[in-house]
């Protein structure tokens, strides 16, 4: 029988407890690069909301994971990506994509950025606010995608088709980020559980 | 808010079977970093086709080349490698213009990282990291110098084979990978517990790059081929279309 011609996939490989080295080297502890990528996520010119993210991924034990990588992947505050396809022109500056790694001795991460609008969903529906996150450590052997979306969009995140694919109405909230304020800026938080009981819903794309 | 006229073309869905699974007791990590439900499966929209996109204001020409782009007044000791190849899809088509970043120990197996105690010593012109653009045709390459093997904590006798750390984005976020790259020959490539997570030799054959003798430079760099396939997409579909592509 003859195969179709299609090629396969590379296969994936954790990205192991150095992975600082490549994509993030001054954690690793040198200066290499005229600039490290992911620093800047919305850029200065972006409108909406300026907002900070922060959490912790613990694992399957309740443990903070001090090697974990994110990348951050989100709309503008008009709902468009920083893409050919993405819905249209963004501010000069913005990119849509961050790069942010876990404190070596807490665990916690964050970013600051501008809270995404909504997008277009499949067939004519609207998807709420969120950003997609990509989670690689030591330990895990794919890359682990999932969305965070924000507590304070009660009723877009009701309407959202993706959260409305999750059966278990209890799992829908480990993507919900909670809003606070605290010293007049707005953060949210996302605690990330990779194992467990409360375990973060993570997507197959 | 967006509105493209039709449901983009989606990414074709990712062949698990080609993947380490999450739980991998063998290598010990992933028990408790192993979700343990299903994972949800997510028709793809907008967030899904589209993705980071880097450009020459990103990077330095130097950034590619691991001999030149942390010396301290000399070259690293070790073996001088070129590693190079194309960025290809499912379809066989070539991914022009997408970051290819790397990372790796040194000829001795040390990398160059605040958390790494493992007594081979630094090599002070040696960082261990690079990045680079495909080409227009999906070709990239990297000079450096070959990694040693090192042990590592998993079971008391474990040591990685040769290897080097390659990360890859794509067109879109659908396609982002990281992977490690194998040398051709390496007999600690059977024993490694994470090589091993990957359930297919012909898999496996898929992460090892292959020593390539047409592009070495004579009497200064040997050199390897490692081919890296990202997931393909569908040609842009018409709704009620059967025939699709």
């Amino acid at each position: 029988m003859t195969k179709l011609d299609y090629l396969t996939e590379t296969p994936s490989q954790t990205a192991g407890p150095y992975v600082h080295i490549g994509l993030a080297p001054g954690a690793a502890g040198f200066d290499i690069y005229r600039q490290e990528l992911g620093w800047d996520i919305a850029g200065p010119n972006a409108a909406g909301e300026r907002i900070r993210v922060e959490g912790r991924v613990m694992d399957g034990t309740g443990s903070p994971i001090k090697d974990v990588l994110l990348e951050a992947w989100q709309a503008n505050a008009a709902g468009v990506y920083a893409h050919p396809e993405g819905g249209g022109d963004v501010e000069e500056g913005f990119r849509g994509w961050g790069r942010v790694i876990t404190d070596f001795a807490t665990g916690e991460w964050g970013f600051d950025t501008v809270k995404p609008g909504a997008t277009a969903g499949r067939n004519g529906s609207v998807q709420a606010p969120h950003i997609t996150l990509w989670i690689v450590a030591r330990g895990i052997n794919i890359g682990l995608n999932t969305r965070l979306y924000f507590s304070d969009e009660t009723e877009a995140n009701a309407n959202d088709p993706v959260i409305n694919t999750i059966e278990w109405e209890r799992r829908r909230q480990t993507l919900i980020a909670q809003r606070s304020k605290e010293d007049g800026k707005v953060v949210y938080r996302f605690d990330i559980n990779i194992q467990g009981q409360d375990e973060t819903v993570f997507f197959d794309v | 808010m967006s509105t493209p006229a039709n449901t983009p073309a989606e990414y074709y869905q990712r062949d698990r079977k080609q993947h380490p699974p999450a739980f991998t007791p063998t290598y010990k990590t992933s028990v408790t970093r192993s979700p343990q439900y299903s994972l949800i499966s997510l028709e793809q929209t907008v967030g899904e086709i589209s993705g980071p996109r880097f450009g020459h204001n990103d990077i330095d020409p130097i950034d590619n080349d691991l001999i030149k782009n942390y010396t301290h007044g000399g070259d690293p000791i070790g073996e001088r490698i070129i590693v190079h190849g194309r960025v290809l899809d499912e379809n066989a088509r070539p991914v022009p213009n997408t970051l290819v970043e790397i990372w790796q120990a040194n000829a001795g197996g040390r990398y160059r990282h605040k958390k790494d105690t493992y007594l081979a010593p630094i090599d002070p012109n040696f960082g261990g990291c690079g990045r680079t653009t495909t080409d227009e045709n999906g070709g990239y390459f990297f000079r450096t110098v070959k990694p040693g093997a090192y042990p590592w904590r998993n079971m008391v006798n474990d040591w990685r084979p040769a290897h080097i750390h390659v990360s890859v984005f794509g067109a879109s976020f659908s396609q982002r990978l990281i992977t490690q790259l194998y040398f051709e020959g390496d007999p600690l490539i059977a024993k490694c517990p994470i090589v091993q997570t990957i359930p297919d030799a012909d898999a496996i054959d898929r992460v090892t790059a292959k020593l390539d003798m047409n592009a070495t430079i004579p009497l200064d760099t040997i050199a390897y081929r490692f081919d890296i396939v990202l997931r393909g997409r569908r040609s842009t579909m018409f709704e009620n279309r059967l025939e699709g592509n």
